[in-house]
């Protein structure tokens, strides 16, 4: 890929992030950078497109540290779950020859496992030597007659979240608008629900916590043609240019696919979320307002009314238990508020929230949630986020993944709210799951026996003051 | 002798192996106050990152010299420079690792002339051992790249010496990948028991074992062979080495020292652990503590015990060389049979696995030569899993990665203890698999069949 086509990607008028000068295009600092490169994003953001057969072609690193890795469910084909690496040897880097070993990989992809269809993942060595992977996907298509799709996404051309876009610009350029969606089965018709097609992009079915969702989307008549990409379909991609509205959910990095397909195709889009009660009501009532149907609308405000007042019975129990504790939030962009909305909901304190990579808009309606005088932290290393913890009196740090072993150390209850977790929090039934978690980590008897002394230790130990 | 059957397809399917830098970084892991720097793009950290932090459950220490499209075409002589100071300045390591990649190795990076010119450049970092290796991962796995790591940090922080047993307590123990941070506890309370004193290198099993610390949270490895320990390895009175992948590790410290070496491919089951006793004895002058005596003679008992279900049993192994070399000789010594042995890259050791052919390959090779032959069990890392449901046996979970399990890097394999836990895990998850005789119905029956005939559960 080009610097100028990894300038256009980074160039993304419909993200709030790109009036400012960091969007994206910050050099990574040797020594001192976390985070996954290209390569990570776009299959992170390809792979759970279900019966597709994803062949990263590289040497093992790429594929050997991170294949079945991925905490998203499907309810028909797992071939997503197979690994499948050119695992590319000395020999052919220096023979140069990645690209026949390629061709008869994709070869032996098709013949043993029928996929719909075969992503190539380029990785940092096969683009440093030069494989055309353009022209080995099309050779390999017209001889095999299956679609083989190129996604041109080396490590090195930069952050996860290039590597999103790289995602979604393949399939943007491939895939989507290439086949018709098929017509609504007589079986799913029902009297009085005109029946509306919808897309999510950037949904990915984590620990399956969408099935939360999908059968309210069902229920008012709204069918997911497609989704970008949990428990999706190649089929389906296929047809998501013919959606009458679409989601972003959560993901500010495919905004790409929303803004060409609306551009192309004029389908609208906005963007959303699916964690709390506020935000999945809002999302229903997002869908309704852009496809314009007065009967959709009165019918989402009555299941938003039925299941919000189901829920707040159920959680009840479960805020007399949680109210008053305190929660120190550090995760990213649109979850900044997202999610304090939730745990407000649950009658939790918010005491500050990360905000590295949240927008003007973003921070707004944190002030809008937190006050004024909202906490918002940028520097999310281990030590200011410890030292936030102890300053604020929180009761629990809520972060992603990375920042597990950081609260688990330091003896601090944790949640995980990112994409590596393995409970599902959307919907209103996922905010069950969240407060249940929640209590299970705040009021959990361990923490007491760990931060004790032993009884024979001076008492020096955590959590005591130091005596002289 | 096994026959090596190479790799014959084009496309490797639910990879077996791990990558040469991720194996070199484990070893730097075993390091007191080191940090492992990976000279790639920054995926190549954040995986491997992942990939350590989901088995071991704990906060692992891992930088990127972070390339970008600019500094792969150009050069990225200047990620490595930038990298360690910044490393040094922030965290004032012992001692950086720096693996390369396959990136940085096509590209013709000269790690060793870099770490030259980063000396004479940052002269007030002298202080900071740094140790690199070429470690690309379109060669090799996890195996040959943490030996290739544990070669290098011999030659860069051993020094020549001639004061061989000096230390006339202290013993080496040079330890492969094989080894969990479970093994290297057993080993040094093994070792101890003979009033011997072990340097263990690397030392996973002090950095990695999964313990609360009073400290909050350190960029660097807690715990792990201090360097200072190490810089005295050429005046111990003994090196031990387990794990073949390790003979030119124990070469170069032999040379080095002149220290005497004994060395073992591995150290499961009752042969291989009386070995390693018998040695300990002869350099401690010892006789063989009761207590050791006990464990060895609690092994006999479950060898006994479980050699009915282990007896003919049919296994398949997908590991990584030292580890299907010892894992396979264990099985054997209990009259089981591997029926299926997949290794993820060539290694001296596979001509002598205790089978008929060892395949360089993949889990999907695995999974076919288990159907064709039968297997009841297989032993592989929790990426074996998939293969494992899909024919129907138990999975026993050995090597990286083990995601899906909590305790995987405390469970010990090496010496009598760990073998007869092994031994009765292994008998309870055959007993699981047991088939009945399929019952026969006589047409003369006038009984009414029940639903399940002949099967009786408990």
């Amino acid at each position: 890929m080009k610097t100028s086509e990894i300038a256009v990607l980074l160039n993304e008028p419909a993200c709030a992030h790109n009036a400012k000068e960091k969007s994206g295009c910050v050099r990574p600092k040797p020594g001192a950078t976390a985070g996954g490169c290209s390569f990570d994003g776009a299959q992170i953001a390809l792979l759970p497109i279900a019966d597709v057969a994803h062949i990263v072609h590289g040497s093992i690193a790429c594929a050997g540290s991170s294949w079945d890795n991925r905490g998203t469910r499907t309810t028909g084909p797992a071939l997503y779950r197979i690994g499948m690496t050119t695992d590319l040897t000395e020999q052919d880097v220096i023979m140069g020859r990645g690209e026949k070993r390629l061709f008869h990989s994709i070869k032996q992809a098709i013949d043993r496992y029928s996929p719909a269809a075969v992503f190539v993942y380029s990785t940092c060595i096969s683009a440093m030597v030069g494989d055309d992977l353009d022209a080995v996907c099309k050779a390999a298509a017209e001889r095999w007659g299956v679609p083989v799709v190129p996604v041109d996404c080396a490590g090195f051309y930069g952050s996860k979240n290039l590597g999103n876009r790289i995602a979604g610009e393949a399939m943007s350029r491939h895939v989507i608008g290439t086949r018709e969606p098929d017509a609504v089965p007589a079986s799913a018709q029902r009297p009085g629900i005109r029946v509306h097609d919808v897309s999510l992009i950037g949904e990915y079915n984590i620990a399956g916590e969408f099935w939360h969702v999908a059968p309210l989307f069902d229920e008012l008549g709204l069918r997911i043609i497609a989704s970008l990409s949990g428990d999706s379909r190649f089929s389906e991609i296929q047809t998501m240019h013919r959606a009458q509205a679409s989601m972003v959910v959560c993901a500010k990095a495919l905004l790409n696919v929303a803004r060409k397909v609306h551009e192309r195709w004029g389908v609208p889009f906005f963007e959303g979320s699916f964690y709390g009660i506020a935000d999945t009501s809002q999302a229903l009532r997002d869908f309704a307002r852009l496809i314009g149907d007065d009967d959709l609308a009165a019918r989402t405000e009555a299941l938003i009314a039925r299941e919000e007042a189901k829920i707040n019975a159920e959680l009840d129990p479960w805020r007399a238990r949680l109210k008053g504790k305190r929660a120190l939030l550090y995760t990213g962009g649109v979850k900044s508020w997202s999610v304090v909305s939730a745990l407000q909901d649950l009658g939790m304190e918010v005491v500050a929230t990360g905000t590295k990579k949240s927008t003007g808009e973003d921070k707004a309606r944190i002030r809008e949630l937190m006050g004024e005088d909202a906490r918002m932290i940028d520097d999310g290393s281990p030590k200011v986020l410890l030292s936030a913890y102890h300053d604020y009196g929180a009761d629990i740090l809520i972060a992603g993944g990375r920042n597990l072993y950081t609260a688990l150390k330091a003896r601090i209850p944790f949640l995980d709210i990112n994409q590596e977790r393995e409970f599902g929090y959307a919907g209103y039934t996922g905010m069950i799951e969240l407060a249940r978690q929640l209590a299970l980590t705040i009021d959990s008897p361990v923490w007491a026996a760990v931060r004790d002394p032993a009884p024979w230790a001076p008492s020096k130990a955590v959590g005591l003051p130091l005596t002289f | 002798m096994a026959e090596i059957i190479k790799r014959s397809k084009a496309l490797a399917v639910n990879p077996l192996k791990a990558s040469q830098p991720v194996g070199a970084a484990l070893a730097f892991l075993g390091l007191r106050d080191a940090i492992p720097m990976l000279h790639g793009s920054q995926g190549c950290t954040a995986f491997g990152k992942v990939f350590f932090v989901r088995h071991f459950r704990e906060p692992i220490a891992l930088q990127t010299t972070a390339m970008d499209q600019i500094s792969t075409v150009m050069n990225a002589d200047e990620n490595v420079i930038e990298g360690l100071r910044t490393i040094c300045e922030k965290s004032a390591p012992e001692v950086i690792g720096l693996p390369t990649t396959s990136l940085s190795e096509a590209q013709g990076a000269d790690i060793k002339r870099l770490v030259r010119e980063f000396r004479s450049r940052y002269p007030q970092f002298a202080d900071v051992a740094v140790v690199a290796v070429n470690t690309p991962d379109y060669g090799g796995c996890l195996e040959s790249g943490f030996a290739l790591a544990l070669e290098a940090i011999v030659d860069v922080l051993v020094p020549e010496t001639r004061h061989s047993g000096r230390r006339h307590k202290q013993v080496n123990v040079l330890a492969s990948s094989m080894l969990s941070p479970g093994d290297i506890e057993s080993i040094k309370e093994w070792i101890a028991c003979f009033g011997l004193r072990p340097v263990v290198l690397p030392d996973i099993g002090d950095s990695l074992d999964g313990h609360l610390a009073e400290g909050e949270y350190t960029p660097l490895t807690l715990g792990g062979t201090p360097r200072s320990e190490i810089e005295t390895m050429g005046e111990s009175v003994a090196t031990l080495v387990i794990g073949r992948s390790l003979s030119r590790v124990a070469d170069l410290m032999k040379s080095r020292s002149g220290v005497p070496d004994y060395r073992f491919d591995h150290l499961m089951g009752l042969a291989a652990s009386d070995a390693f006793t018998q040695t300990l004895a002869e350099i401690s002058g010892q006789a063989v503590p009761a207590r050791i005596e006990r464990q060895r003679a609690q092994l006999q008992d479950a060898m006994v015990d479980s050699h009915f279900m282990l007896g003919f049993a049919r296994i398949g192994l997908a590991l990584d060389p030292d580890l299907l070399l010892g894992f396979a000789a264990f099985f054997a010594g209990l009259g089981a049979e591997i029926v299926a042995a997949v290794s993820p890259a060539r290694s001296d050791a596979l001509a002598d696995i205790a089978c008929q052919s060892v395949h360089i390959g993949d889990l999907e090779d695995l999974e076919h030569a288990a159907a064709a032959a039968g297997a009841q069990l297989l032993v592989s890392s929790s990426h074996g899993l998939q293969a494992a449901q899909r024919l129907g046996i138990p999975l026993l979970r050995a090597g990286f990665p083990q995601y899906d399990w909590v305790g995987g890097y405390a469970r010990g394999w090496a010496g009598y203890r760990n073998a007869r836990q092994a031994l009765f895990d292994i008998s309870n998850l055959l007993l699981g698999q047991h088939h009945e005789i399929p019952a026969y119905r006589s047409i003369y029956r006038t009984d009414p069949a029940p639903a399940c005939a002949g099967l009786v559960r408990h």
